[in-house]
C-alpha cells in the first residue's frame, strides 16, 4: 500500500512523474484560471460597496492562499528531507521557495494596489499584510541560508531545519501581528473589508483558487526537475535521462 | 459601450489592471524561471557526461 | 586557564557537571574580554541616541515612542552579540571538540547560551534604566520594562542560538544572522514593546507580559533542540 509513497523517495521517479504531471497541471490551471477571469471580470456584478475594485480580489486572495500553502509544503518537504534524510524532500523544499516567494511578492503588491482606493494609502500595515511581509522574510532567509553554504548537502540541511523553525513560528507570527493590530484600531478600521461574497461572486474566486494551486503544482513539477538533476548529477540513471 | 465601461472598471482602473496585469507576469515568470533553472541543470549534467566520454577516449 | 578536553584521561562527568565547567569557562572567558562584553552594551546607546537626533529632542514625543526605540534597540545589540557565541569555538576547533566529546552536545549549547545571556542579554537589562531614562520613560515603568527585557533578551539569545548555530563558519555570517533571527524575533518585538507602553501608560502590563512569558518558555524548551541541530549540521 505504501510502494507508491516509498517510490516517491526516488529521484529517477520523481523526475519523470513531474516531468507528466507538469503539463496536465498547467493545462487545467489554465482552463480553471481563463473561467475564472472571464466570470470574475466579466459577469460578476461590482460590489456595492467597493465597486469595481473588489476584483481584484481575484488575484489577491489566491496569490495569498499559495504563498501560504508553499511554505508549508516547503516546511514538510524539509522535515522529510531531515528526518528520513531523503534527498527528494530537500529537492521539493528548494523547488518550493522561489515560487512562494514570488507569490507572496504578488500578494503584497496586489494588496498594496487594493488598498489605494480603500484606505487610500499605497501601504498600511493591517494584519494580514503585515503577516505576508514576515513570511516574505522568511522566504529570503531560507534562500539566502541554502545559498551561503558551498556544500549543497549542508545547505540543503541547514535550510530545512530553518525552514521547519519558521513553519512553527509563523502561528505564533500571524496571532501576535493580529493582536498588535487590534491594540491600535485607531479612528480608521484597516481590515481587508472582505466584500460579502455572493454565490455569483464566490465561483471565479474558488475557480481562481484553484487555478493559482494547479499552477503552482506545474511550476513546482517544472522546477523540481531540475532541482533533482543538480543533486543527482553523479548518479547513473541521470545520464540516460538528460538524454530524452 | 460595454467594452469602454468594461475596460473603466468603474473608475478603479488603474489600479485593477495593474493588478492583473502583474499576476500574469508573475505566473509567466514562474513558468519561464522553472524552465530555464531545469535547462541550466541538463546542460550541466550533458557537459560533465560529454567531459567525462572525453577523457575516457 | 586550560580546561582538558571533557572526558580525557578516563575521567568521565555526568552531563550536569560538565554543563557547570561549560557556564564556567564561558563566563570565565567573557570576563576576560570585557571590551567584547562592552561593545554590545554601547552599541545598545548609541543607538538609542540615534533616535532622538533623528526625530526630534521633545520628551513628550520620545515617550510615546520609546517602547519601539527601546526594544529594536535591544534586538540589535543583541543579535550583535550573538555571532560571537559559537564562533571563537568555532574558529579553534574546540567546538568540534565539544560535538566529539561524547557529552550531551544539547547540554553544550544550553550552557553556552545560558552563559551568553548573562553576559550580553541580562547585562543589557542592568543598562536599560540609563536608556530609559534617556528615553523619558518614568520611573514607575522601570521594573515592567526590565522584567520584560529580561525575558525578551533570554528568548532572543535562543533564536539567536538557532541562527548562531546554522550560520557557524559562513561568510558574511553575521548579515544572514540578522536576516534569519528578525523575522522570528517580531513577535517578542510586539509583546515586549506593548508591556513596556502599557507599564509607561501606568496601566496594567500583565497581559503583555504573559504572552512575553509564554513565548520565552516556548522558545527555551523547543530552540535548544533547533540549535543543537543546526550545530550538528553544520559541524557534519
Amino acid at each position: 500500500m505504501w510502494t507508491w509513497f516509498y517510490r516517491l523517495a526516488s529521484p529517477p521517479y520523481v523526475y519523470r512523474l513531474a516531468a507528466a504531471f507538469a503539463p496536465w497541471l498547467l493545462g487545467l490551471a489554465v482552463l480553471a484560471m481563463l473561467y475564472g477571469l472571464i466570470d470574475g471580470l466579466v459577469f460578476a456584478p461590482p460590489d456595492y460597496q467597493q465597486g469595481d475594485a473588489f476584483r481584484m480580489a481575484y488575484v489577491h486572495v489566491p496569490a495569498a492562499t499559495v504563498s501560504v500553502m508553499a511554505y508549508t509544503l516547503m516546511a514538510v518537504a524539509s522535515g522529510i528531507g531531515l528526518i528520513w534524510r531523503i534527498k527528494v524532500g530537500h529537492a521539493v523544499a528548494a523547488a518550493a521557495a522561489p515560487i512562494g516567494a514570488s507569490f507572496t511578492v504578488l500578494t503584497l503588491v496586489t494588496g498594496s494596489l487594493w488598498g489605494r482606493p480603500m484606505w487610500g494609502t499605497y501601504w498600511a500595515w493591517d494584519p494580514r499584510l503585515t503577516s505576508e511581509l514576515i513570511l516574505l522574510f522568511l522566504y529570503f532567509g531560507v534562500m539566502s541560508l541554502r545559498a551561503a553554504f558551498e556544500d549543497p548537502t549542508r545547505g540543503d540541511r541547514a535550510a530545512a531545519l530553518l525552514a521547519v523553525v519558521g513553519f512553527v513560528d509563523v502561528p505564533i507570527i500571524h496571532f501576535s501581528v493580529q493582536w498588535w493590530n487590534s491594540l491600535h484600531q485607531g479612528a480608521t478600521v484597516l481590515k481587508f473589508a472582505k466584500p460579502s461574497m455572493a454565490p455569483v461572486m464566490l465561483w471565479p474566486l474558488l475557480a481562481m483558487l484553484l487555478g493559482f494551486t494547479l499552477f503552482f503544482g506545474a511550476v513546482l513539477c517544472m522546477r523540481l526537475r531540475g532541482e533533482v538533476l543538480n543533486r543527482e548529477r553523479q548518479a547513473n540513471w541521470v545520464r540516460e535521462a538528460v538524454k530524452a | 459601450m460595454r467594452a469602454a465601461a468594461f475596460f473603466a472598471m468603474g473608475g478603479y482602473a488603474r489600479y485593477v489592471w495593474p493588478c492583473f496585469g502583474l499576476a500574469a507576469s508573475i505566473l509567466l515568470w514562474n513558468v519561464w524561471s522553472a524552465r530555464r533553472h531545469h535547462a541550466q541543470a541538463r546542460m550541466r549534467v550533458l557537459r560533465a557526461v560529454a567531459m567525462a566520454g572525453s577523457e575516457q577516449s | 586557564m586550560q580546561y582538558p578536553a571533557l572526558g580525557t584521561r578516563g575521567v568521565s562527568v555526568g552531563t550536569g557537571t560538565a554543563m557547570a565547567l561549560i557556564l564556567r569557562r564561558e563566563l570565565t572567558l567573557s570576563l576576560r574580554r570585557p571590551d567584547q562584553l562592552l561593545q554590545p552594551l554601547v552599541f545598545f546607546l548609541i543607538v538609542t541616541t540615534l533616535f532622538p537626533l533623528g526625530l526630534s529632542p521633545e520628551l513628550a514625543l520620545l515617550r510615546a515612542m520609546a517602547p519601539g526605540i527601546l526594544w529594536v534597540a535591544a534586538l540589535l545589540a543583541s543579535l550583535l552579540a550573538m555571532e560571537g557565541l559559537f564562533k571563537s569555538d568555532a574558529d579553534d576547533g574546540t567546538l568540534e571538540q565539544l560535538a566529539l566529546s561524547g557529552q550531551s552536545l544539547g547540554g553544550i549549547v544550553i550552557a553556552k547560551t545560558f552563559a551568553h545571556w548573562l553576559v550580553s542579554g541580562a547585562a543589557l537589562v542592568l543598562v536599560s534604566p540609563l536608556v530609559a531614562t534617556a528615553l523619558a520613560i518614568p520611573l514607575e515603568a522601570f521594573p515592567t520594562m526590565m522584567l520584560s527585557l529580561a525575558l525578551g533578551t533570554l528568548t532572543l539569545s535562543w533564536l539567536g542560538a538557532i541562527g548562531a548555530g546554522l550560520t557557524v563558519g559562513l561568510r558574511r555570517g553575521s548579515v544572514l544572522l540578522s536576516l534569519i533571527v528578525l523575522p522570528l524575533a517580531m513577535p517578542l518585538l510586539i509583546f515586549g514593546a506593548n508591556a513596556t507602553d502599557r507599564a509607561i501608560g501606568g496601566d496594567d502590563a500583565s497581559g503583555g507580559l504573559y504572552f512575553l512569558a509564554a513565548l520565552c518558555v516556548f522558545t527555551c524548551t523547543l530552540a535548544p533542540l533547533a540549535a543543537t541541530a543546526a550545530l550538528r549540521i553544520t559541524l557534519e
